[in-house]
């Protein structure tokens, strides 16, 4: 997929919302869900299970309008993370403009998290993406839950941002960290349009 | 280029006040009388006061004014990159020739001229040429010149010289007055007390003003209630705190933190407008446990993403403009790259690229007219990456057509010039150049008396480097015949033709230079031919009878070129070589060499290979009339005459050295009288 569109004047960003099962992927679309207005939203799609895990994935169009003459669309997508759906979370991963993992900070899912996060890259280099170009960005969930079950900021930002990318704790339930997370991909994804352009 | 002209900055749109109505008044004379009110104009002030709009303004209303003006709109850096351009590409005439068709050049800017003495210099030229020639110039700074550090004295009282203006901050009322007016524009509708709130801040830079706007604008944008006066306020006071971190607004209040203003139309929060920049983790969980639900996230996601489009949007645009500049300096045409600013493309940077190759194609075409029909290269076809086709066909048209410079002669072959000691330095010199043509012993210059065999060496070379190479890659030609189509070249007035023929070559091989010394345009067009071709690593080969700085005529810049590489000598045949070459050529002719005429002819006093073969034809012709073989009887009875046929050779005892050691045969007695035959008298 083309981020930008100069000839029909359109800039679509797709972003993926990875990491393992029940680290909060549906819940950050969720939140983002009821806070866009109703005419920038489309119809949030959602297949899940029915103990409300994700199926399929989730996907949330927005409509951001026009800007500098480009009708400038977001398409949210969450992937399952329960291991055994791997094919679907390639399939979802195709095109993607930019990555927001969400880990859960909860210290028995660190496994988990690093499972998912070997399985992010790999399933990318599968792609021909180096995850060191893709916009990338570590949000650590659950930060509101009792700190004696979380690992802290920088226990996480050891075992899980040795890329050094851009990271922010939140807490998605609540909404904390939930519209900074989607700045800050957008804002890296959007920079990407003025890097030297390949040769 | 006019392109450039941004359609926005008229004198229409430009918000006159107290600040710049002196400046606006002044710049308005100048585009209604180009050249003829204030020339220069300098118009200095601080940062986003609307320089550029009043220099563009200028620009705008004086091409309505008089359609057929050519406005030019340069920043100082553009101009300057357009100049490095133009010389790196060595077409420093199209740059000029595209300022001084200017009628109006606005340069931006210009404060970038500090320390910078070569750029002055040459600012100083072009304005003064476009002075003479009747241009308007105007020129913006941040600052008066005087103040530009390092500027050239006599730069200065230039623009000193015409009108040097400030423009100040606007007042309040041309504060207001222009927010009104940018809100009129994108059709806006904030209230009166909301614009008094944005205008009565601390901001007096137009061009951040107009961020503030920007920034209500995009929250109006998004919010279903109209902007109160308050919620404005405490928009700017949030944002006041992002713009005095980027240096440029003043410090305002501490900004909310995460906060519900309670004055916003629902859902309206202001949080931190930029967070730090990755990798940054970014602590959100202190606001948690006091979440809010009514804040409009959303709103300022929007905010922000507007903006990073905006700022990305510039850049690619700027890109597209900055390869019109730099290519529309060079004289190309930058018809594709307009059309691509204006409907855009899939991939403006494939599109760029693209058409960067295209003119890389132009040039090589264009290289390779030059090389052809030199006087074709010019063609405007050359500069239009959308006449591609026709270049090519243009080319191969001109390829098909061309004639190529003399071939060295099939009769001289390198392997049949006989190496001895009197012709080593030069045979060796030859064979390296044969092996590596244009990096050593170039030029190389071989000097000998005539006859010696310098015109067999020089043509042995040329057939060596033209071995497997293309027609006309080496060109080989006699000063004579040089002389001569000179002269015909300007009868049929193709002189530029006539010389492509020969900068075309890889190896320049001129027999006789020492000719050259009685034709000064020969002179001159050898000389340029010669450091055309040295430029470009062309291996230059000649001959002289005389070594060049003792040839009569030559000028001393040729001599010192021509004796800049190598000159070897070529002496006069030594015994060894002497017999080499009479063996080879009775061997050629009878099959035979018969030992003791070899060494009868090899002892006589020729001064050079010519003149032994010379004697060895007489010999083989008088064999042949005589139906017998070649033999020392023969070659006595025709060189001594027949009484000498049947005794035994006799000299006069003189050895004359092989080297030359007596210059001229006549000089020398060779028959001397029998003894016996002379009458002695006793005088005593």
């Amino acid at each position: 997929m083309s981020l930008i569109n100069f000839t029909t004047r359109e800039i679509t960003c797709k972003i993926v919302y990875y990491g393992p099962g029940r680290s909060g992927k549906t819940t950050n679309l969720q939140y983002v869900f009821d806070r866009v207005p109703s005419n920038r939203r489309g119809r949030m799609v959602s297949l899940a299970t029915q103990s409300d895990r994700t199926l399929f994935f989730d996907f949330l169009p927005l409509e951001l309008g026009s800007i500098s003459g480009f009708t400038t669309r977001f398409q949210l997508y969450t992937v399952p993370g329960q291991v055994y759906y791997n094919a679907t979370r390639k399939l979802v991963l195709q095109g993607a403009d930019g990555v927001v993992f969400v880990a859960d900070s909860q210290a028995r899912q660190l496994d988990e998290n690093i499972e998912s996060l070997q399985n992010l890259q790999q399933n990318l280099l599968e792609q021909g993406v180096d995850v060191r170009t893709l916009p990338l960005v570590m949000q650590y969930n659950k930060q509101g839950l009792p700190s004696e079950l979380i690992l802290s900021e920088e226990e996480l930002e050891d075992a899980l941002n040795f890329r050094a990318a851009p990271a922010l704790t939140a807490d998605a339930l609540e909404g904390f960290g939930v519209f900074e997370t989607l700045k800050a991909v957008s804002e890296a994804v959007l920079r990407k349009l003025s890097e030297d352009p390949a040769p | 280029m006019t392109a450039d002209l941004n359609p926005r900055y008229t004198f229409d749109t430009l918000v006159v006040g107290a600040g710049n109505r002196l400046a606006v008044a002044a710049a308005r004379s100048v585009a209604d009388h180009p050249a003829t009110a204030h020339n220069p104009l300098f118009v200095y002030s601080d940062t986003g006061l609307g320089k550029t709009h009043l220099l563009m303004a200028i620009g705008q209303a004086a091409r309505q004014l008089s359609p057929s003006l050519v406005v030019e709109y340069v920043t100082l850096d553009e101009f300057v990159e357009a100049y490095h351009a133009a010389v790196s590409a060595g077409d420093t005439d199209a740059f000029h020739e595209r300022y001084k068709s200017a009628g109006v050049l606005l340069i931006d800017d210009v404060q970038f001229l500090a320390h910078r003495r070569e750029l002055q210099t040459e600012l100083l030229r072009f304005t003064a040429e476009l002075q003479e020639a009747g241009s308007q110039v105007v020129l913006s700074s941040d600052r008066p010149p005087s103040e530009i550090a390092d500027l050239d004295d006599r730069l200065l009282a230039t623009l000193a010289g015409g009108l040097v203006i400030d423009i100040g901050p606007p007042d309040l009322e041309t504060r207001l007055a222009i927010l009104n007016r940018r809100a009129d524009e994108r059709g806006v509708e904030l209230g009166r007390d909301v614009l008094r709130v944005v205008a009565e801040g601390e901001t007096t830079n137009v061009r951040e003003l107009l961020g503030v706007l920007n920034r209500l604008i995009a929250f109006q944008a998004v919010s279903e209630h109209p902007l109160t006066p308050e919620a404005a306020r405490a928009l700017l006071d949030g944002g006041a705190e992002g713009g005095a971190r980027r240096g440029s607004m003043p410090p305002g209040p501490e900004p909310p933190d995460l906060e519900v203003l309670p004055d916003l139309p629902e859902g309206i929060v202001v949080a931190d407008p930029e967070p730090e920049p990755p990798p940054v983790v970014i602590d959100s969980s202190a606001g948690m446990g006091q979440a809010d639900d009514t804040g409009d996230e959303f709103g300022l996601f929007l905010s922000e993403v507007t903006r990073t489009v905006e700022e990305q949007m510039d850049r690619w645009q700027g890109r597209v403009r900055d390869a019109i500049n730099h290519w529309s300096a060079k004289g190309y045409r930058t018809d594709r790259l307009e059309r691509l600013l204006e409907r855009g493309a899939e991939d403006p940077d494939a599109t760029i690229r693209a058409f960067e190759r295209d003119i890389a194609t132009l040039r090589t075409l264009q290289h390779q007219m030059a090389e052809c029909d030199p006087e074709r290269a010019g063609d405007p076809v050359f500069r239009d990456p959308e006449a591609l086709a026709e270049a090519e066909e243009a080319v191969q048209r001109a390829e098909a057509t061309f004639e190529p410079p003399p071939a060295p002669s099939e009769a001289f072959a390198l392997r049949d010039f006989v190496e001895s000691g009197s012709t080593r330095v030069a045979l060796q010199a030859a064979k390296t150049i044969i092996e590596e043509p244009g990096v050593q012993y170039n030029p190389l210059v071989l000097v000998g008396p005539s006859g010696i065999g310098k015109t067999h060496l020089l043509h042995g070379i040329g057939r060596e480097l033209a071995r497997g190479r293309p027609v006309g890659w080496v060109a080989c030609v006699s000063a004579q015949s040089f002389m001569d189509e000179l002269v015909q070249a300007i009868d049929d007035n193709r002189i530029p033709t006539w010389r492509a023929r020969y900068r075309r070559a890889h190896a320049f091989l001129l027999d006789n230079v020492d000719l050259l010394g009685a034709s000064d345009r020969a002179q001159d067009e050898l000389f340029f031919l010669f450091n055309a071709l040295l430029e470009a690593d062309r291996q230059l080969v000649f001959t002289s009878t005389l070594p060049p700085r003792e040839v009569n005529g030559l000028n001393d810049r040729l001599v010192s070129r021509l004796e800049g590489g190598l000159v070897a000598g070529l002496d006069v045949p030594d015994e060894t070589l002497r017999r080499d070459v009479l063996v080879r050529q009775f061997m050629a002719r009878v099959g035979r060499a018969d030992e003791e005429l070899v060494s009868y002819l090899a002892h006589q006093p020729v001064e050079s290979v010519r003149s032994l073969l010379g004697l060895a034809q007489k010999i083989l012709t008088t064999a042949d009339a005589k139906g017998a073989a070649p033999s020392v009887g023969i070659a006595r009875e025709v060189l001594e005459g027949p009484a000498a046929a049947g005794r035994p050779a006799r000299t006069s005892g003189v050895v004359v050295a092989p080297s030359g050691g007596v210059e001229s045969r006549e000089k020398v007695v060779w028959d001397w009288p029998n003894p016996a035959d002379r009458i002695i008298e006793d005088l005593g």
